[in-house]
């Protein structure tokens, strides 16, 4: 199939000269969930401003559905919903009515009834007649939410959609997108919690500095450049590795009370048996054994550290 | 042409000025009730009459001009300035509007806004003074254009505002004098002639002329003369417009 949103080459320098972008490529599967990690300043928002029409491109093009986002745009951002980073609303505005014009923003005809089905999904039904600024942080993001589904977009950008929400929030939040999703719309998100996206993402990209690091499988990712790590609990500390133990990917930590041994689980030999056994011939005694899959947190800061 | 979406903006710019009812309107029936007491009372017993016609009313057209001009700008800019201000812009630009139909939405609104309270002040005045309009066509041109291309104005302004300072600084420092000097109160026959041709730099002069003329048949410029200076004045803040639509100055960095 076709991708959903395709990115080509894709520049943008702002008027300052700063380079937010510097020729990002980026194909987006339909009905997929796609996550953007990097830290500030990597470029995110920009990438998604330029997709939505927010922020014309320096160079290069993006295509949603086959049309291309600058000419074409009446039919590109009619089938995208974008739920901002920054919580701006207009404070004396009923969530009902903000929600509404949003709609009619997006040329679609008024439909109360799908308006309604919305703000009961995102808990909002019995705040629809107050003012915006009568809203929690939490709600006011949620009505941003309600905001981008009200046209019933086929792609959805969520910019940092948990910034400011509580666990339980979240987790709703979550079941909205996953819903959404069953539906068969698209949807990116930002973050800077690698536990989300983990969690729900179907994809994983990287930016940063304007570059798009790598776009992967989050299985694939994780196995290809998952590490595995053994923790060794030593009963008496030791000073230093052991010269016997040397050939070993070994660290010693917690002041020579622990022992962290680094290994590839896609290895043919993980060399932990030999391992132990060095161990007890060089006479080390241990007090307990622990291993730890690395995260994605770990892989993150792998990648982006390697690119700086 | 995405009607909805001029709809949503128009609808969503007149609910806000529903809001703010009490000082949209509240303010000039006062400021214009003022007026007429204070130029009307007290200078109409020294000036009678101008031109044939009685004072009270002779003010009366530079009157709503003056308050069509502020409301306009003042509304066509904070229109589209708020929004920027705020950062709710997101939401228009992201939306598949062209600049035309955006524009149609804010200025149209702002426009209204302006001929509503513009209508008003004219109520209020018949109160003090008999009124009487000779051409009616050429008052609703005059009129509905100067509210149109005003308000397109103050959608310029803010566009290119970037604090609320540069929002506030034609419409406070600019309008008025011109206004003020642009025969609102006297008729430049009145003046020596050094400041009788300054005033014809004026542009305001052939608005408040043209409109005055369009009541009484008197003035102190052609109306045709009037009528060609508020058609360049709108072709020229159209074309800025569409400089602007072009370049996505200001709007889309
Ligand atoms: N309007 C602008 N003018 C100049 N520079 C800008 C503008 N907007 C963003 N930048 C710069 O572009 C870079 C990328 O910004 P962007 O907002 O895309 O980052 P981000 O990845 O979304 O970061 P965060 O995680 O903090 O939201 C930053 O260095 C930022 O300072
Ligand atoms: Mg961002």
């Amino acid at each position: 199939m076709a991708p959903i949103v395709s990115v080509s080459n894709l520049s943008k320098t702002y008027a300052s000269g700063f380079k937010a972008l510097k020729g990002v490529s980026l194909d987006i599967e339909q009905g997929e969930i796609l996550a953007l990690l990097g830290p500030n300043g990597a470029g995110k928002t920009t990438l998604i401003s330029i997709i939505c029409g927010i922020v014309n491109p320096t160079g290069g093009t993006v295509l949603v559905n086959g049309h291309d986002v600058v000419r074409d745009f009446r039919e590109t951002r009619s089938m995208i919903g974008l739920v901002p980073q920054e919580l701006t609303t207009d404070a004396f505005e009923t969530v009902w009515n903000t929600v509404t014009f949003s709609r009619g923003l997006h040329g679609k005809k008024p439909n109360p009834a799908h308006i309604e089905k919305v703000l009961k999904d995102l808990s909002l039904w019995d705040k629809k007649d107050n003012m915006l600024r009568e809203l929690s942080g939490g709600m006011k993001r949620r009505v941003l939410i309600a905001k981008a589904l009200s046209h019933e977009p086929r792609v959805l950008f969520l910019d940092e959609p948990t910034a400011g929400v509580d666990v339980s929030l979240r987790k709703s939040m979550w079941e909205v997108v996953e819903r959404l999703r069953a539906s068969g719309v698209t949807i990116i998100l930002t973050t800077h919690y690698i536990e989300e996206a983990e969690e729900i993402a179907d994809r994983i990209g990287v930016i940063n500095g304007g570059e798009i690091l790598l776009v992967e499988d989050k299985t694939a990712l994780m196995s290809k450049l998952g590490r595995k790590q053994l923790r060794v609990d030593l009963s008496h500390p030791l000073e230093a590795i052991p010269e016997t133990l040397s050939s070993y990917n070994l660290t010693l930590e917690g002041d020579g009370h622990c022992l962290i041994y680094d290994y590839d689980t896609s290895a043919e030999r993980t060399g932990i048996t030999s391992l132990l056994a060095a161990l007890a011939e060089a006479g080390v005694r241990l007090k307990d054994i622990s291993t730890r899959q690395s995260s994605l947190e770990d892989i993150f800061v792998e990648i982006v550290g390697a690119g700086r | 042409m995405n009607i909805e979406a001029i709809k949503s903006i128009y609808f969503f710019e007149m609910a806000r000025t529903r809001r703010t009812l009490l000082q949209s309107v509240v303010s000039p029936v006062i400021s214009t009730s003022l007026y007429f007491i204070v130029f009307g009372a007290a200078i109409g017993q020294r000036i009678q009459e101008i031109n044939g016609v009685s004072y009270g009313a002779f003010i009366t057209p530079g009157l709503i001009m003056l308050t069509l001009l502020t409301q306009c700008i003042g509304n066509g800019s904070f229109g589209i300035y708020f929004p920027k201000f705020t950062g709710t812009i997101y939401e228009v630009l992201s939306s598949p509007v062209s600049m035309i139909e955006i524009v149609l939405g804010y200025v149209g609104a702002a426009a209204t806004k302006g001929l509503m309270i513009g209508t008003i002040i004219l109520l209020t005045a018949s109160l003090f003074v008999d009124l009487s309009i000779a051409h009616p066509i050429a008052m609703v041109f005059f009129f509905v254009l100067t509210a149109v291309s005003f308000s397109l104005f103050g959608f310029i302004i803010g566009i290119w505002a970037k604090d609320f300072e540069q929002l506030n600084l034609i419409p406070m420092l600019v309008i008025p004098p011109l206004v003020f000097l642009g025969g609102s109160f006297y008729s430049i026959d009145m003046l020596p002639p050094f400041w009788q041709a300054v005033s014809h730099f004026n542009p305001v002069l052939y608005l408040i002329s043209g409109f005055r003329w369009s009541f009484f048949e008197v003035s102190d410029v052609n109306p045709l003369f009037s009528a060609a200076i508020i058609l360049v004045f709108l072709t020229i803040c159209l074309s800025v417009l569409a400089w602007i639509f072009r370049t996505g100055y200001r709007l889309r960095n």
